[in-house]
């Protein structure tokens, strides 16, 4: 079978993105005042738990952007179905959950479906009954049997959940553990949480993370966990691919708008005068159009644009691509007037601190002073600010979904989600589970989010700094 | 003041001006209005001729900024940018694309749009602050720690939860409130609890959160601590000195909505059928009606920067050592 590697435009830029945060990484590690804060925020034990929340979250999203097209011709594989289509790494490795589509609603853990149908027997006879799904339960030859089963499978997969993750202590307990040490000392020093990086915390929350994800693969394996939508597509695996959507918003947007806020602000700050006018002018204009109305508008052109260029936009993936991209594009451009007015404020108290005026002096260029001497020292507002925006944006993509105006229709993300479900609410009994995985997974990353940037913060403000 | 007040006021020209060549370009330069006729008519199978129609029937078959085929002064005020730009400083907006006046629209609509912004605004506020104030009162105990988790949490729920979940749980289940609607005079006021609700429900994680910090801050300040040594007993600092020079970060954020409070909400009103501004804006992004989006974007920034010029006068009402100048 032969790969061949797909580049969407959202593709590139979250390489981008990894790349630059790895080399910052790098970079910060051999440079003690850019490391000490992050070692702050490493000291928290919230925070740590919520890290690994949030990296579980990247690991999802960072899969889902690895695209590939699976060509036919590859030797020796009999003709696929879905030959020729864009797929995912995260498609791929959830491939039963993607192929295993019922005809329509079904409840979580449900082997019937959810609404009476008329079943034509062989014999001629007919009855209303809830017929046995495809793929839900399907291995389950009474019903009856259902809840023992899934008790079953829960208990294993928690216990060799438990398994890896006490394979897992081990190993790291034997890292950890000082030369001299005694074992039952080294075990103590860790119990009691006597380290400067809360290792117990991170560890049980990997502990915790790992047997949920065990009980997930388990149990979906023979259960759709969170049902089925409305054509019968897992929720369970569209929570999981509306992964990339919410990241992509919350880190591209921020990143995109970000030299515009930071050039502008500094530029605003340090020149002043005509400078100042133009810049100030320019961000009140735009801040005060209202935010929504100007995506809409955006929005609303760009469909006109993909409609007149089909040519261009040759594949759906690629037209969803390019709408997501410009979503993050226009509520960047929506979101940098805050970050540059801070760092316009920033910029005129640091112009007339001592060692700018040095640098003067000494004959250092404006743009050098900009770049070497205000721009470090602005650093903390523009790392705050980002990681605060980011769960907003999250949030944001599920309104602006709501209201019609959010990523492609045709993208899986939590608002188009949630949006689907409004019909469901009505219905009797009600189709909650769309709804309710849609909230929670949303839920899960904004409040790691939420958490982690606490950190942040508190580590790099100056002000909060003790 | 006056003075003051009236170079705001021309201040703000400019950025109107601004904001009215933004809209425009985005409405008749990177959206034509060829292709406005063709997303209502359907993007394939279009005659130029239901175009060339479409465009007569709606007013856009004037040229963009300038028309050689006019008299003298109309030259400039025959064209799509004096028709449906300039115009807009006159608050003449036009008609919408099914032919009814937008600005009675509006007069009519934001009625209910303020009916439910403003109860959120006045009970909001009073909320926060009063939550804010507890936690400080009992600050660096388990109520306060408590209290700012409750806070992280409530923020980090979306606020269609907070609105689905509140009329699935208020109007299905408890039957309490109409799930949606809206009625005339006092009648409304059945309507309007549970949006009312929700709204300040929705709120309360990331304002009581943000006025704590605020409060924080001050709390630390050199004159606080006079004002215990003086003997002064903690509520009467917190009242007296706190929350009068906490005001200021405050009422940056909360003045400049207070004229926004017109345009309503997006989400309230579409959620719970409310015919006010909000609803009028999302039903205008569906049918995809330009003249009531450009009439909207217009309205919003004038109150917008009518926000920011409040806020500059708020600031010199409770704060003696700024004065506008």
């Amino acid at each position: 079978m032969n790969f061949q590697p797909v580049f969407l435009t959202t593709d590139i830029l979250i390489y981008v993105l990894l790349a630059t945060v790895i080399g910052f990484g790098v970079y910060a590690s051999h440079h003690a005042h850019l490391s000490a804060p992050w070692r702050q925020v490493a000291r928290r034990p919230m925070a740590m738990a919520a890290l690994v929340v949030l990296l579980a979250y990247v690991t999802l999203g960072l899969m889902d952007s690895v695209h590939f097209r699976r060509t036919q011709n590859g030797p020796g594989t009999a003709p696929n179905a879905y030959s020729g289509e864009v797929m995912s790494l995260l498609d791929y490795v959830a491939t039963p959950l993607r192929v295993r589509v019922e005809r329509t609603y079904s409840a979580p853990f449900a082997a019937q479906a959810y609404t009476m149908e008329t079943v034509e027997y062989p014999d001629g006879r007919r009855t209303r009954e809830y017929p046995r799904l495809q793929f839900g339960g399907a291995h389950l030859k009474e019903l009856d049997g259902r809840s023992a089963d899934i008790v079953r499978h829960t208990l294993w997969a928690t216990l060799s959940g438990l398994a890896l993750w006490l394979l897992l202590v081990f190993t790291f307990s034997f890292a950890w553990r000082k030369r001299e040490e005694s074992l039952a000392l080294s075990a103590r020093r860790f119990w009691r949480g006597e380290s400067p990086v809360p290792w117990r915390t991170i560890l049980a929350a990997v502990g915790v993370l790992i047997v949920l994800a065990v009980n997930a693969i388990v149990l979906s394996s023979y259960y759709h966990i969170l049902g089925t939508d409305q054509v019968g597509q897992d929720v369970f695996f569209k929570s999981l691919k509306s992964i990339r959507t919410g990241l992509v918003i919350g880190t591209l947007t921020t990143l995109i708008a970000l030299p515009f806020a930071v050039l502008f602000g500094i530029m605003a700050g340090y020149f002043r005068g005509w400078v100042d006018d133009v810049i100030q002018y320019f961000y009140t204009t735009l801040s005060s159009i209202p935010g929504v109305l100007l995506i809409a508008a955006a929005i609303l052109s760009l469909q006109v644009y993909v409609a007149n260029h089909p040519e261009t936009f040759d594949s759906s993936m690629a037209r969803a691509d390019i709408r997501l991209l410009f979503l993050c594009l226009i509520l960047g451009v929506t979101s940098w007037t805050s970050l540059c007015r801070l760092l316009r404020g920033e910029t005129l108290k640091l112009r007339e601190v001592d060692y700018i005026q040095a640098a003067h002096a000494l004959g250092a260029s404006h743009i050098s002073i900009m770049a070497r001497h205000i721009l470090p020292n602005v650093m903390h507002i523009i790392l705050i600010t980002v990681v605060l925006d980011f769960s907003g944006l999250v949030l944001a993509e599920a309104v602006l979904s709501y209201v019609g105006v959010g990523v492609d229709p045709t993208m899986e993300s939590w608002g188009n989600m949630i949006n689907g479900a409004r019909l469901e609410m009505a219905r009797e009994p009600i189709v909650w589970w769309s709804l309710v995985s849609a909230f929670v997974f949303m839920f899960g990353l904004v409040l790691s989010a939420n958490l982690f940037s606490d950190a942040v913060r508190d580590a790099f403000d100056p002000r909060l700094r003790k | 003041m006056i003075a003051y007040i009236v170079r705001r006021l021309l201040y703000a020209i400019p950025i109107l001006v601004g904001v009215n060549l933004i809209t425009f370009t985005l409405f008749f330069f990177v959206n034509s209005p060829d292709d406005m006729a063709r997303i209502h008519l359907g993007i394939k199978r279009v005659t130029p001729d239901a175009i060339v129609k479409w465009k007569q029937d709606h007013g856009y078959d004037k040229p963009l900024v300038y028309n050689k085929s006019a008299l003298g002064g109309a030259k400039l005020t025959d064209t799509l940018f004096f028709r449906h730009s300039i115009r807009l400083f006159a608050f003449d907006f036009g008609s919408s694309d099914d032919g009814r006046d937008i600005r009675y629209d509006i007069s009519q609509r934001m009625w209910p749009s303020l009916a439910i912004a403003l109860p959120i605004f006045l009970v909001g506020l009073l909320v926060y602050l009063t939550f804010a104030l507890l936690l400080v009162f009992f600050r660096r105990s388990y109520l306060d720690t408590a209290g700012v988790v409750t806070c992280v949490v409530m923020m980090s729920i979306s606020t269609l939860f907070y609105v689905i979940a509140g009329q699935f749980l208020v109007s299905m289940l408890l039957r309490l409130t109409p799930i949606s609607g809206y009625d005339t005079g006092l009648a409304a006021i059945k309507f309007l609890i549970l949006p009312v609700l929700v709204g300040v429900i929705s709120g309360i994680g990331s304002s009581t959160r943000l006025y704590r910090a605020f409060f924080i801050e001050e709390i630390n300040k050199d004159y606080v601590r006079t004002a215990r040594a003086k003997g002064l007993s903690e509520l009467r600092v917190l009242f007296r000195h706190v929350l009068k020079n906490a005001m200021i970060p405050i009422l940056t954020g909360v003045v400049v909505v207070i004229p926004l409070l017109f345009t309503g909400s997006l989400i309230l009103e579409s959620f719970f059928g409310i015919p006010g501004l909000g609803s009028y804006t999302i039903d205008a992004i569906n049918s995809q009606d330009f003249a009531i989006v450009r009439a909207m974007v217009f309205l919003g920034s004038v109150l917008y920067i009518m926000g920011l010029i409040f806020t500059d006068i708020a600031y010199t009402l409770v704060d003696p050592r700024v004065r506008l100048s």
